[in-house]
């Protein structure tokens, strides 16, 4: 039998958060976590997370999984569970709505500052903007991120400052417009960016890249972005 | 954008590459002491060394880069931790005065420091 111990919190009907511990028999397999979550939402519905797609793709079922982030869809119980015994609780940092639900508004709130779509005020070509391969090459690693919000709820400066700094996943897409030979915002972008919060928290302990789901590198893309405000200033 | 007035140059490129370079003249002052110690000296030979103006101009060097360091640091450290959000509504106040008392013995050492240089 697993020993589970999970974060339960309805503000309803809860003074205070507390953990509670319940067995679940995983029959001996290496299931992911969210299995062992629907496990035991089987036995008491009460229990409230966010699920959808169950294979990584989404990015809602993110959690905080023996003080490691991840989505549970995705993290089999070998890598999770130490001696036996798993702790689930909701991701670090931002407020609780229920469980394991958290309030993302900061999270979104960040990323929307990056204006994380693509501008371009030329006039539009008759077909599409083209890219050569190498060009394109220059987006890899960035625009796979699912927003599950595993780097940022990972992060200390996030914690801090989350209304402040931006944080890995909003920094990461931050660098992917940037990256984009299409956009041509990038001194606009980079003006955003100087000041002592947004991007120039991130003191490059790369939590972000040890939780990223995705294997994404956010730390690397906010060297690039330093790197691109040194070069726009000097 | 978020600004602040109480950061030492209002950009955090600028905050950085003081940070950067600050270090670098310090590690450059520490290594040179660190070495001329190891080397040997007496009384003598380290008021010799101080009395000349390159060694003196080194030293101002190295506190005025001590003395920048120090403010990015410690600024760095009040905004993550003397906050609203970590302290309630008087969050702002101590870190003020955080930030105040700092500013007032860093400024201290700089005078203090300067006068011990050119008073030796």
């Amino acid at each position: 039998m697993l020993q589970v111990s999970i974060y339960r919190y309805n503000p309803e009907t809860d003074v205070e958060p507390y953990m509670q511990d319940v067995q679940v028999d995983t029959g001996g397999k290496d299931m992911m976590v969210l299995d062992v979550m629907e496990l035991i939402k089987a036995e008491d519905d009460t229990v409230v997370y966010r699920r959808s797609c169950r294979e990584g793709v989404c990015g809602s079922d993110g959690v905080n999984m023996n003080g490691t982030n991840g989505l549970a869809c995705v993290t089999p119980l070998s890598k999770a569970v130490r001696k036996n015994k798993l702790v689930l609780r909701p991701l670090p940092g931002l407020p609780v709505i229920r469980d394991l639900v958290v309030d993302m508004s900061l999270f979104y709130a960040q990323y929307e500052k990056v204006q994380p779509y693509l501008q371009n005020n030329t006039p539009a070509p008759a077909i599409e903007r083209l890219q050569t391969p190498e060009e394109r090459e220059k987006l890899d690693g960035l625009y796979e991120c699912i927003l599950c919000a595993c780097c940022s709820t990972a992060c200390p400066s996030f914690w801090w400052n989350p209304d402040r700094f931006i944080g890995p996943a909003g920094l990461l897409q931050a660098y992917r417009f940037l990256a984009d030979t299409r956009d041509t915002a990038t001194d606009e972008r980079l003006g955003r960016l100087d000041d002592p919060f947004s991007v120039f928290r991130c003191h490059g302990i790369q939590s972000c890249v040890n939780v990223c789901p995705k294997g994404l590198n956010p730390t690397r893309a906010i060297g690039h972005i330093r790197n691109m405000l040194l070069s726009r200033a000097t | 954008m978020v600004t602040s007035v109480t950061s030492l140059g209002r950009s955090g490129l600028y905050d950085w590459f003081v940070q950067r370079a600050s270090a670098l003249i310090l590690l450059a002052y520490f290594l040179f002491l660190g070495w001329t110690l190891v080397a040997g000296v007496d009384y003598a030979s380290w008021k010799a060394l101080f009395s000349q103006t390159w060694m003196r101009v080194f030293s101002l060097l190295a506190l005025v880069s001590l003395c920048a360091h120090a403010w990015v640091g410690l600024w760095t450290v009040f905004t993550d931790y003397l906050t609203e959000r970590m302290l309630g509504s008087a969050g702002g106040i101590v870190r003020l005065l955080a930030e105040a008392i700092s500013a007032l013995v860093i400024f201290t050492y700089l005078v203090w420091g300067i006068q011990i240089l050119w008073g030796l």
